[in-house]
């Protein structure tokens, strides 16, 4: 706590990333990143393949242990020693880069087990259905647009929805923070836009860290850009500067 | 109301058929031994009694493990370890009760003990003169077996084919603990000749019919606990780490909290039934612990249906009926007939009998399609 009482950027941020490194097997996947998100931000990360955007977010949330650097959310809550389950109990969301449900639960159900709601073994056995349990997960499919698809079984749904299932669990978990991995890989142009057009809804009243490959979806979203590059950050600022960064352009056409 | 709702969560097609029929056989089988005159067809055999309510612990084992292999994708390959444990609890309970009955006719100590010249009774034994002492420790003794190896294994996050190794190390470091003399568990020979359970007779017909009234019982109460664990919202995470057990943790939801207490609850299910089937078959050895019958539980559960826990049962039935009559008339092919089947039902029926015979009647069982609150309205 001692790293947060002397330091204003910190207790400031919702989330706060400082000289992180990880690397696997001598390669080094983040070298010395550091981020600061503030509360209510959304933030796009750019960067070509294996540039390290992943490899964050399983920092982030717990997944992956790094090796030296601070790793604080909302300015006070240490993350490099909390396991999966505890931090999304913080309030850390996330959606993978390859969609990720439960194929043998329906759309419901999906949307159910996200919902923010006590997590231990003992609420779900004998826990009391919450009242309005119905009418939030009413809302999430409406937002989602899967109201029609509610009793499909989540296997059966086409990619662009199981995607979009995934931006519902996140709602519904109601997360402080968002990392969204490529949300839009495998869209049409339409329902892309339609995702941008999500996000933004989201970002109202929640942070949000996206990641994305996609520049026309980055340039709809409309907000500051990180881009990473060999696991460090590279530039940041509005998308026009960036991309006029004469760095940036060299990791970009130097591939 | 919610006793509706209830039984309508507890029971569905399926279900009802299943709880209908174990609660006939339950009511009816004795009740016609004690009417029908003997040799009569309504009149089963003692035998076939005797038999069919061993297969019924078997099919509550079966059910057990359907639980955390079919919904929770735990392949346990040591299952059988949890029934021996139970069926050893009340084999204690029945050497306790031979009392001074023994071959040497020690009133304190059972004949093994005598044998091995020890003094007194070990304290593994105290308290098992008593049924309701042994008939906790029937659930106590898989359960803690099961909680101590969840809390290792799971939390460290062994899956896959790591874990079914282990649990298959699991049982067969058992059958050798067991097999020792010095443990106090009448080593080789194992538990035997037992007298009475509570006052009558082990081998009497009408204790059998008991038994066996008693093993169909219990089947229905583990197969409604087990559905009424799957269809909770519990039930619900727990399938949902079997299909993303990653996903499941990063919603906050402990996986290995959640894993721990289905194992748990499965391994107390696979004690009863063992507890079940000593009485009726009058011995309990260490071969019981062989990983070849944890093995073989697993090939009933995937003939019956993974995933349907009736199918479990139906399946331990139907393979060990096969079995029996196998091992009566051409016993040396009856290991290639089971790997056979396996092989079968592996490639042709992947939701096994149960969900052949569900695929086949689509018409008298059309799949829901509307969501629960949609039908409510
Ligand atoms: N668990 C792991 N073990 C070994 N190497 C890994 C692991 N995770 C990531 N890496 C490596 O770290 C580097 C960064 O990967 P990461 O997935 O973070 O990139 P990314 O920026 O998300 O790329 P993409 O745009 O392709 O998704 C890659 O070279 C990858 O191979
Ligand atoms: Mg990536």
């Amino acid at each position: 706590m001692s790293v947060a009482a002397d330091n204003p950027v910190l207790t400031s941020s919702l989330l706060y990333l400082d000289g992180v490194s990880v690397s696997f097997d001598g390669y080094k996947a983040l070298r010395e990143l550091s981020l600061v998100l503030a509360p209510g931000e959304m933030r796009a990360i750019i960067g070509p393949n294996g540039a390290g955007k992943t490899t964050m977010m399983d920092i982030i949330t717990g997944k992956t242990r790094a090796d030296s650097g601070d790793i604080y959310f909302a300015g006070s809550h240490d993350l490099s020693h909390l396991d999966e389950a505890a931090i999304a109990e913080l309030g850390v969301g996330r959606k993978f880069q390859k969609p990720t449900v439960f194929e043998s639960h329906t759309v419901d159900d999906n949307i159910l087990l996200a919902l923010k709601a006590p997590r231990s073994a003992i609420a779900t056995l004998f826990g009391r259905q919450p009242a309005n349990e119905r009418e939030r997960i009413d809302r999430i499919l409406e937002t989602t647009r899967l109201k029609d698809h509610r009793a499909r079984l989540a296997a059966d749904l086409s990619h662009g929805q199981k995607q979009w299932l995934e931006i519902g669990m996140l709602l519904a978990q109601d997360p402080k923070l968002l990392l969204v991995d490529e949300p839009v890989a495998g869209m049409t142009d339409a329902e892309t836009a339609q995702t941008a057009e999500l996000l933004r809804e989201i970002a109202r009243d929640h942070s949000v860290v996206v990641v994305e490959h996609d520049m026309a979806f980055v340039r709809d979203l409309g907000v500051k850009v990180t881009v990473l590059h060999e696991g460090s950050v590279l530039a940041e600022g509005a998308l026009d500067e960036v991309s006029a960064d004469p760095r940036v352009i060299e990791v970009y056409l130097g591939r | 109301m919610i006793g509706t709702e209830m039984t309508q969560r507890l029971l569905d097609r399926n279900g009802l058929v299943f709880v209908g029929l174990l609660l006939a056989a339950a009511i009816l089988v004795p009740l016609l031994a004690l009417v029908a005159p003997a040799g009569s067809l309504l009149h089963m055999p003692p035998y076939v009694v005797a038999l069919i309510g061993k297969y019924l612990c078997f099919a509550l084992l079966a059910l057990s493990l359907d639980l955390v292999w079919g919904y929770c994708g735990i392949l346990s390959l040591g299952h059988g370890a949890f029934f021996a444990l139970g069926g050893y609890a009340m084999g204690m309970y029945l050497m306790r009760q031979i009392g001074s009955r023994g071959v040497y006719a020690n009133p304190d100590l059972p004949d093994f003990m005598v044998f091995l010249n020890w003094k007194s009774l070990p304290l593994t034994w105290w308290g098992f003169s008593s049924f309701p002492y042994a008939a906790v420790m029937a659930l106590l003794a898989p359960g803690l077996l099961a909680f101590a190896f969840g809390w290792f294994a799971f939390r460290s996050r062994v899956t896959g084919v790591y874990l079914s190794i282990i649990t298959q190390a699991m049982t067969y470091a058992l059958q050798l603990a067991f097999f020792r003399n010095d443990m106090g568990f009448g080593g080789n020979n194992g538990l035997t000749d037992f007298k009475d359970i509570l006052g009558f007779n082990v081998q009497a017909e009408s204790t059998r019919l008991a038994l066996f009234s008693l093993s169909a019982l219990a089947l229905i109460a583990g197969y409604l606990i087990a559905r009424g664990i799957v269809t909770s919202k519990f039930g619900k995470v727990v399938i949902a780490i079997r299909d993303a057990e990653s996903r499941t943790r990063f919603l906050g939801y402990r996986v290995e909290t959640y894993k721990i207490v289905v194992f748990t609850v499965s391994a107390m299910m696979a004690g009863v039934a063992g507890a079940l089937y000593v009485p009726q078959v009058g011995i309990i050895n260490p071969g019981e612990f062989a990983p070849i019958n944890s093995i073989e539980a697993v090939i009933w559960v995937s003939v019956g249906g993974r995933g349907t826990l009736a199918g479990a049962a139906l399946g331990a039935l139907l393979v060990n009926f096969a079995k029996t009559w196998f091992t009566d008339a051409l016993p040396e092919l009856w290991l290639f007939a089971l790997g056979l089947l396996f092989i079968v039902v592996t490639v042709f029926m992947p939701k096994g009998i149960l969900g052949l015979l569900d695929s086949m009647k689509p018409l008298r069982s059309p799949p829901v399609i509307a969501s629960p609150t949609e039908a409510k309205q």
